[in-house]
């Protein structure tokens, strides 16, 4: 019994902690660069997740104030990461129109092809 | 509890898949899926923007670069048992930090007692916005968000000058200002 509350009370951390080490594997491992900004964003979101499960208070309501309800989560969180949010899309552009570029320049995306093209010259 | 589960299979399958074009795909289902988290955790506004720029911007930007370069990942060419053990480690040192950690749920925790009591209560007084996520980003912290638009113009410009002159072998000064 206490086993399963503890699971229940630390759940969500370990899928947020799941998801970003999964994150962080593709960045490291996975030489393809489209990959790697995919990876990079799974790290993100779950980032956003470990701010926002904190902020949720069971029996709570969305913060928009009403006479109908008094509980309402955390209003701080969401705000930050809305900011985040828009934020990481600028990154992502960005780091996007620096693959087509390197696909420009290179004629690949993945890491090993570019250094093996380095060496040769 | 069943939507985090889903997030996890979906993080296998994004590992796993070599085509980009299902990792992007699948990129865009997680998305979704993360907004629908984010709706049980009464972060309504969250889950708006996320379902839009996350699901919507992110995919079509990510198809567009596939587009433009290639779609196919090869296999990797060198072992990939270290990073994989650098994983593991964090995740396991990540794991024992979470058992000091407040339960799911708990509303007399030191963040929901800090600053956002003071919001809840003035917000109507101060801003007549019953919405406090908007009344926070925009007025009590609207410094914070000129500042993140700040970034997003800086990006943008970065983005027009590395993709300038792109396609046009003859770069004419009317046609360099196309981005995509």
């Amino acid at each position: 019994m206490d086993l399963l509350q503890e699971i229940v009370a630390h759940y969500n951390h370990w899928i947020i902690i799941f998801l970003m080490v999964s994150g962080l594997y593709i960045v490291v491992a996975r030489g393809n660069m489209i990959k790697k900004l995919v990876g990079l964003g799974l790290f993100q979101t779950s980032v956003y997740l470990l701010y926002l499960s904190p902020g949720k208070i069971l029996g709570g309501t969305p913060p928009i104030i009403s006479e109908h309800f008094t509980v309402y989560s955390n209003p701080l969180p969401h705000v930050l990461i809305l900011t985040a949010i828009v934020v990481g899309v600028a990154t992502l552009a960005l780091g996007l129109a620096l693959v087509v570029r390197i696909n420009e320049a290179f004629g690949t995306i993945e890491e090993d092809e570019i250094f093996a093209g380095e060496e040769d010259e | 509890m069943v939507l985090l589960t889903l997030l996890a299979a979906i993080t296998i399958g994004i590992i796993r898949m070599r085509n980009l074009f299902a990792v992007v795909v699948l990129g865009g289902i997680y998305s979704f899926l993360m907004a629908s988290v984010m709706i049980v955790l009464d972060a309504v506004d969250v889950a708006m923007t996320e379902a839009s720029v996350g699901a919507g911007i992110s995919t079509v930007l990510m198809l567009g670069a596939l587009y433009l370069t290639k779609t196919q990942e090869t296999e990797p060419a060198h072992r990939l048992l270290l990073p994989f053990f650098v994983a593991v480690a964090t995740g396991a040192v990540l794991v024992f930090g979470t058992f000091a950690l407040p339960p799911f749920g708990a509303a007399e925790t030191p963040m929901n007692l800090h600053v956002a009591p003071y919001y809840l209560e003035n917000s109507i007084r101060d801003t007549l916005v019953p919405n406090v996520v908007t009344s926070v980003l925009s007025s009590y912290r609207g410094f914070d968000t000129l500042g993140e638009t700040t970034v997003i113009f800086t990006a943008g410009i970065a983005v027009l000058l590395l993709l300038k002159g792109k396609r046009g072998v003859k770069p004419g000064p009317k046609r360099r200002r196309v981005r995509r």
